[in-house]
């Protein structure tokens, strides 16, 4: 058969391109954990969500004025004037929103499941690296609209540099590029915005997933799958990430789109969370407003630096919160990865996080009154007590025995018919119900009371269990 | 190839050699770059001094200037709130002002030159942020312990008429007093000190 020039000129590419070769290795050939569950699809959206960052990011730039004098009615001009130009402004500023709790969501999968420990250490170093990046990159661009938050945002973030003994002022002078904020700042922050950062953020996605790759996904039952092999040296427990997880992936991706299209048209500034009220009045060096509150992604750092009542140490704590999640692989002691083998003190201590976390979020964005500072005391210093406090009681924790292998899934399919039979009871119909039910069918299921108090009390015993 | 007869401590010596030299390269390169990130010279030529008429100033009102892009306050206080401050002391972190900066002509009691004549650099020492100006006494919001002063919204901190800070809030020190003259009796200037101007 004659080679059609479609196969030659492909020929061509390949032998000149590893196509072939890194398409297997990290897709076709990448084996990982068959029982990934919701919790996984976080990677891949902020992937999606970095994507659109970058895409959005490009066209905003083509009408945007990074100048003092021409920002902020640049940014009025790309959202009245420009064609479409509302769609793409929202489309980046609900992104900046996505990505944060897409990545918070990400990192809390890394606590549940313990995907920042042994051999996963590098993986949640370059992740880490990532979230501080994702941050300077949301708190540069977050200047440049030039409005009132905008702007008075900046001015308490630089001076947070000017708290470091001697070298502070002229370390924050030297950021700012003037005595105050001003265009300077703006057009530096601008340069960071668009080319420094997402530059260092792809870079880092890029090491991130190399190292992943090299060391495999953990999974939600702890276990390290590439331990059980087939003849074939391929893992037992694992399936292709091409094309099951792609697929999988694409799922997420889809409910996803769905409710960043709701916020984009329905409600893009959410109540004033991803888009400040105060940040509608062009910046004026003159006012600060009434209240000032970072965007809500920032909120529990802002909260933890409000609570002490000293501006070195408040910047101390802040940077201490996020400092003490880099160490997180080496302070907790736990031989054990999956929450789910874990012992129950660690439960309650990720919850009692959690719930400190949010609300130190919620603190962040209310004004500071003496009663919000006590509370955002407490809830700071739970926040470290968790990190700080993890290798003792990591090391105490009565671990359960973890499986060889990773115990199967029961979907939620095989589950329903069991429990239906549990909840209800089989009754005659009468006959006028009789009429208006399936043609041929003489029962009626009906709730049975008995069956219902038994599922209670057994999923109650189910989660007091599995904290102790 | 093979390395037999290679001279490893040579070898050895041209890596390190080549190291330092690249560092020290790399570092000169590098001055260029992290220096035109400070302040240009422009930047620096705009700290002008700001001329201000105060003759149409009402008693007990706060007037807001621009110097150096910084908001400056200028605030007639009237013979209660002179006598107020004076009874601050305890509550104050720095009453006399050792730590915070001022011109040598302000550092008294009052902060000022003319007592009733009050100017200062309108940003709190803590953040930056600029406290709004709140000359009642004991507000709802503010509780029965304000005597009249400046509050941050940011971070909460308090300061008195004379921008001398509370104890117990963020900021750290004192809010700045700007370099400042009186050229006649109504009018002032900010950016030049009295001392300079006397010299």
């Amino acid at each position: 058969m004659k080679r059609s020039r479609i196969t030659e000129c492909n020929d061509w590419f390949l032998e000149r391109f590893p196509l072939t070769k890194l398409w297997n290795e990290h897709m076709a050939h990448y084996y990982a954990p068959k029982n990934f569950n919701f919790w996984y699809f976080f990677g891949s959206l902020a992937l999606l969500v970095l994507v659109n960052q970058i895409l959005t990011g490009i066209f905003l730039t083509m009408n945007y004025k990074p100048d003092a004098k021409l920002a902020f009615d640049s940014v009025e001009y790309i959202m009245r004037d420009v064609n479409w130009g509302w769609l793409i402004r929202y489309m980046h500023s609900t992104g900046s929103s996505a990505f944060f709790i897409v990545v918070y969501l990400h990192m809390f999968r890394g606590l549940l499941y313990g995907s920042y420990k042994h051999p996963r250490e590098l993986i949640w170093i370059f992740g880490m690296l990532l979230f501080v990046a994702l941050m300077a990159e949301a708190f540069m661009g977050y200047l440049l609209p030039w409005g009132q938050m905008s702007y008075w945002g900046a001015q308490v973030i630089i001076s947070l540099f000017s708290a470091i003994p001697v070298i502070g002022d002229d370390l924050s002078l030297w950021l700012r590029g003037d005595y105050v904020v001003s265009d300077a700042t703006l057009n530096r922050f601008f340069a960071f915005h668009v080319i420094a950062v997402p530059l260092a953020l792809v870079m880092l996605v890029f090491l991130h997933i190399v190292a992943l790759h090299e060391v495999g996904s953990n999974n939600p039952d702890g276990i390290e799958i590439k331990e059980s092999k087939d003849p074939w040296g391929h893992p037992v427990d694992g399936i292709p990430f091409h094309p099951y997880y792609t697929v999988k992936d694409i799922v997420g991706v889809a409910v996803f789109m769905l409710f960043f299209a709701t916020v984009i048209f329905y409600m893009p500034e959410m109540g004033g969370y991803f888009l400040e009220h105060a940040n509608f009045i062009p910046a004026d060096p003159m006012k600060t407003p009434e209240h000032i509150a970072p965007v809500w992604y920032f909120t529990p750092f802002y909260a933890i630096l409000r609570a002490i009542p000293d501006k070195f140490a408040g910047v101390i704590g802040m940077g201490g919160a996020i400092v003490v999640l880099f160490l997180l692989p080496w302070l907790d002691r736990s031989p054990v990865k999956s929450i789910r083998y874990r012992g129950g003190i660690y439960k309650k201590a990720l919850a009692l996080f959690v719930i400190s976390f949010l609300a130190l979020g919620y603190l962040g964005t209310q004004p500071a009154t003496p009663t919000a500072t006590i509370f955002a005391r407490i809830f700071s210093a739970i926040y470290f007590g968790f990190f700080l406090l993890m290798p003792l009681y990591t090391r105490w924790e009565k671990t359960k025995p973890v499986p060889r292998r990773l115990t199967p899934v029961h979907s939620l399919e095989e589950q329903l018919p069991a429990l239906i039979e549990e909840i209800t009871v089989l009754k005659p119909a009468a006959t006028e119900i009789g009429h208006t039910a399936f043609k041929g069918s003489s029962f009626i299921r009906q709730p049975n009371p008995e069956g219902i108090k038994n599922v209670i009390s057994r999923l109650a015993k189910k989660a007091k269990g599995s904290l102790d | 190839m093979n390395n037999k007869g290679v001279d490893q401590s040579k070898r050895q010596f041209l890596t390190s050699a080549l190291t330092v030299v690249g560092a020290v390269g790399t570092g000169y390169l590098a001055v260029p770059f992290l220096a035109q990130m400070q302040p240009s010279a422009k930047a620096m030529a705009a700290g002008a001094p700001v001329e201000v008429d105060i003759s149409k100033m009402e008693p007990g009102q706060l007037i807001r200037v621009a110097w150096r892009g910084k908001p400056v306050w200028i605030l007639n206080r009237t013979p209660q709130v002179l006598e107020t401050l004076a009874t601050l002391d305890p509550e104050l972190r720095d009453p006399l002002s050792q730590e915070s900066i001022q011109p040598e002509s302000s550092k008294n009691p009052v902060r000022s030159i003319k007592p009733e004549i009050f100017v200062a650099v309108g940003l709190c020492t803590h953040l930056g942020c600029s406290p709004t100006f709140r000359p009642e006494i004991a507000p709802t919001d503010l509780g029965d312990k304000w005597k009249g002063g400046f509050f941050c919204p940011c971070h909460g901190s308090w300061f008195d008429l004379a921008g001398r800070v509370y104890r117990g809030v963020p900021a750290p020190t004192n809010l700045e007093i700007p370099p400042y003259r009186f050229i006649t009796d109504t009018q002032l200037i900010i950016g030049e000190s009295a001392e300079e101007a006397s010299a």
